[in-house]
C-alpha cells in the first residue's frame, strides 16, 4: 500500500517536472525565433487569416516576450537589491493584514448569521447586496475614505477574502447534519455547547475552504490595488510598492523581464501562501486527513 | 457474562404509551397524514420491533418518540408522563450514522456526559467498559471514517448507553451493512439486550431481522401508518442465528407476519403505489422461497 503510494508520487512529480521543462523549453525556443509559432512555416494557416482579413500582426507574438534565460538573468541581478525583497514584503504584509481581518471579522460575522434568525434577518440583505461590488471598484473610494494610502490597499484586500469567508461560513453552519443537532439535544447539550462542540467543528473544513479561495483572491487584489494607487508607499519609489508595483514599475521602465520576474514572484508567493494555509487547514482538521 | 458486566450500570427501564396520535404535515392542499390514530405500547424492559413496509411512516414515529417533533394530536407518554422535547431517557440511533465525524471514538462515546457536566471517575470507568463491550478499545482514538459500516454502530450503541436511557430507539440501524456483517451485529445487539434487558424499541424493514430480536412485533400498515397485529415472539432467549432458522415456533410467526404484510401491501397495490408493488413482489419472493 505505501510502496504503491510511493511509486504513484514520483511517478506524478516526475510528469510535472517533464510538464514544466517542456513548457520552458517551448517558451525559450518561441522567444528567441523572434517569431510566433514559426507562423511563416503554416503559410495555409496564414493564407487562412489573410483571407478572413486577419493581419498576422494583431496575432500575440512570443518573440516579444523576454526568454526564460533572460528573465533568470534578471532574476538573479534583483535578487541582491533591496527594494525587490521590500516588494515581497510589503505585498505579503497588505495581504497577511487583510486577510486577518477578514478572517477576524468574517468568521464570527458568518457564525452569527448562521445560528440566529435575526442576525440573519438584519444583516444578509446589506451583505448581499454590498457582495457584488467587485472589490476594486472600491479602490478610489477607499483611497477617499482611509486616511493612508496603506490602509486603503489592505482594506481592499480585506474585502476580496471577507465575501468569500463569510459566504462559506454561512452555507458550512447551515449544512450541518440535522442529525448531529438531534442528538446533541438528546444528550443534554446546551445552546452553548451545541455551538461549541457542534456547530464550531462541523462548520471548520468550510472555514478552511473559504480562506483557501478567499487567499488567493487576496492576492489577485493587492497586485492590482498596489498598481492602480501606485504602491502607496511612505518610503516611496519602486522599494516600497509591493509586487504589483514593481511589475508595473518594470513596464513603466521598460524592462520586460522584470515584469516577467514579478510575475513569477507574485506565482511563488500566493503558491507560499496557500501552502501554508492548506497545512494549518488540515492541523485544525485532523478527521478530515484519513486518506 | 461475568457478575461485574451485568452491575456495571443499574438500568432503569421506562415504558411507552402511544395513544390515538396522530401526525400530518403542510397546510390545505399539501396536507399528508404519515400517522392516523395509531396507539401502541413500548413494554417495559421489552425489545418491542416495528415492523412495515419502505416509506411507510417509521422514521416519522421515531422523530415522535424521540421528541424532535410534536404530534398532531393524540399523546405519548414515559412512564405516565408527557414527551415535551428530546431527552436523554430516549436515544435513538438514526438510520445512518450520526457519529460526530470530527470527534474520536472516545469523545464520541462521553458526549453527553461531557454536556451534562457528569464525567466522574465511575463514568470513565462506563465509557472504558463500554468500549470493551463493543470491541473498540483498540480503536478509540480513530474517527468515525475510519471506522468500518459495522464498528460505527457499534460505536454509536456505546455512545447511547454510557446515558443509561429508559428507553434505547433504533431506525433500521443495519439498514446497509453487507450481509455478513449485519447477522454478526444481531447476534451482537441481541446478546447486548439480554445481558441488560434495558426497554428497545426497533424499527426494521426485514422479517428476519424482526423475528431473530424481537419479543414483540408490531406490524405497520401502509401510510398513514397504524398498527395492523401485534404477535407476541415467545420463542425463549437467548437466541443464536443457526437455531432460530430452524426454530418451529419462529418460522410459524413469520408466515403469519408475512401474510399480514402482505395483505397489506395488497390493499395499497390496489391502490395504485409503486412502493407498494416492489414490496408485494420482494414478498411474494420471500414466501415462495420458504
Ligand atoms: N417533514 C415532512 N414534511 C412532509 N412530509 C413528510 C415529512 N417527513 C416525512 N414525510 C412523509 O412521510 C412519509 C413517511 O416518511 P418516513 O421517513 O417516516 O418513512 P419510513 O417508514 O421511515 O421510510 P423508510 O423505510 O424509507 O425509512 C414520506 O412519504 C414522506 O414524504
Ligand atoms: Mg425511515
Amino acid at each position: 500500500m505505501a510502496m504503491t503510494k510511493q511509486a504513484l508520487f514520483t511517478r506524478t512529480l516526475l510528469r510535472g517536472l517533464v510538464s514544466i521543462a517542456v513548457f520552458l523549453i517551448l517558451w525559450e525556443l518561441g522567444a528567441r525565433s523572434k517569431q510566433w509559432l514559426m507562423l511563416d512555416a503554416f503559410e495555409w494557416l496564414r493564407s487562412v487569416l489573410a483571407a478572413v482579413g486577419w493581419d498576422k500582426k494583431y496575432l500575440p507574438w512570443i518573440g516579444a516576450v523576454p526568454a526564460p534565460t533572460e528573465v533568470l538573468k534578471a532574476w538573479v541581478a534583483v535578487l541582491g537589491e533591496q527594494g525587490y525583497w521590500h516588494s515581497w514584503y510589503m505585498s505579503f504584509f497588505r495581504v497577511m493584514g487583510g486577510f486577518i481581518a477578514a478572517m477576524i471579522i468574517g468568521i464570527p460575522f458568518g457564525l452569527l448569521l448562521a445560528v440566529s434568525r435575526t442576525a440573519y434577518g438584519i444583516g444578509f440583505p446589506v451583505f448581499e447586496v454590498l457582495r457584488p461590488i467587485p472589490p476594486l471598484a472600491w479602490v478610489p473610494a477607499s483611497i477617499i475614505f482611509w486616511p493612508t494610502q496603506e490602509l486603503s490597499i489592505t482594506f481592499v484586500t480585506f474585502l476580496g477574502a471577507f465575501y468569500t469567508i463569510v459566504i462559506n461560513v454561512v452555507g458550512g453552519a447551515k449544512s450541518i447534519d440535522v442529525r448531529y443537532f438531534q442528538a446533541a439535544r438528546s444528550m443534554g447539550s446546551s445552546q452553548w455547547d451545541i455551538f461549541r462542540r457542534i456547530i464550531l467543528p462541523g462548520t471548520l473544513p468550510s472555514i478552511v475552504v473559504g480562506s483557501a479561495v478567499g487567499m488567493g483572491i487576496t492576492w489577485e487584489v493587492v497586485v492590482a490595488a498596489e498598481m492602480i494607487s501606485g504602491g502607496g508607499s511612505q518610503i516611496g519609489g519602486t522599494s516600497g510598492g509591493g509586487l504589483g508595483f514593481f511589475i508595473w514599475n518594470s513596464y513603466v521602465g521598460g524592462s520586460y523581464e522584470q515584469i516577467v520576474v514579478g510575475m513569477i514572484s507574485i506565482g511563488i508567493a500566493g503558491f507560499l501562501s496557500s501552502e501554508l494555509l492548506r497545512a494549518l487547514g488540515k492541523y485544525v482538521t485532523p478527521w478530515l486527513r484519513l486518506r | 457474562m461475568n457478575q461485574t458486566e451485568t452491575t456495571k450500570q443499574k438500568i432503569d427501564a421506562g415504558e411507552i404509551i402511544v395513544a390515538n396520535m396522530s401526525k400530518y404535515y403542510g397546510a390545505v392542499q399539501f396536507h399528508k397524514d404519515v400517522v392516523k390514530d395509531c396507539s401502541f405500547a413500548i413494554e417495559r424492559g421489552k425489545l418491542t420491533v416495528m415492523i412495515g413496509p419502505s416509506g411507510c411512516g417509521k422514521s416519522t414515529l421515531i422523530r415522535l418518540l424521540a421528541g424532535f417533533e410534536k404530534p398532531s394530536s393524540g399523546t405519548i407518554t414515559l412512564n405516565g408522563h408527557p414527551i415535551t422535547g428530546p431527552a436523554h431517557d430516549r436515544l435513538v440511533l438514526f438510520q445512518e450514522t450520526a457519529l460526530f465525524p470530527w470527534m474520536t471514538t472516545y469523545d464520541n462515546i462521553l458526549y453527553g456526559p461531557r454536556a451534562r457536566g457528569e464525567v466522574t471517575k465511575e463514568t470513565l470507568d462506563l465509557a472504558e467498559f463500554l468500549l470493551n463491550k463493543v470491541g473498540l478499545q483498540d480503536f478509540r482514538r480513530k474517527y468515525p471514517m475510519q471506522l468500518s459500516g459495522g464498528m460505527q454502530r457499534r460505536a454509536e450503541l456505546a455512545r447511547a448507553m454510557i446515558n443509561n436511557p429508559q428507553v434505547m430507539i433504533l431506525d433500521e440501524p443495519f439498514r446497509g451493512l453487507d450481509a455478513m456483517t449485519k447477522e454478526l451485529m444481531w447476534e451482537y445487539y441481541s446478546t447486548l439486550y439480554e445481558e441488560n434487558r434495558r426497554t428497545n424499541f426497533f424499527v426494521t424493514t426485514d422479517i428476519d431481522e424482526a423475528i431473530f430480536l424481537a419479543d414483540r412485533l408490531l406490524i405497520m400498515s401502509n401510510i398513514p401508518t397504524q398498527v395492523r397485529a401485534v404477535l407476541e415472539v415467545d420463542v425463549p432467549r437467548p437466541r443464536k442465528l443457526t437455531d432460530i432458522v430452524e426454530n418451529d415456533r419462529a418460522n410459524e410467526i413469520k408466515m403469519e407476519a408475512l401474510s399480514i404484510l402482505h395483505e397489506e401491501a395488497m390493499k395499497s397495490f390496489s391502490r395504485g403505489s409503486k412502493a407498494a408493488a416492489d414490496f408485494v413482489e420482494a414478498y411474494s419472493r420471500r414466501v415462495a422461497k420458504t
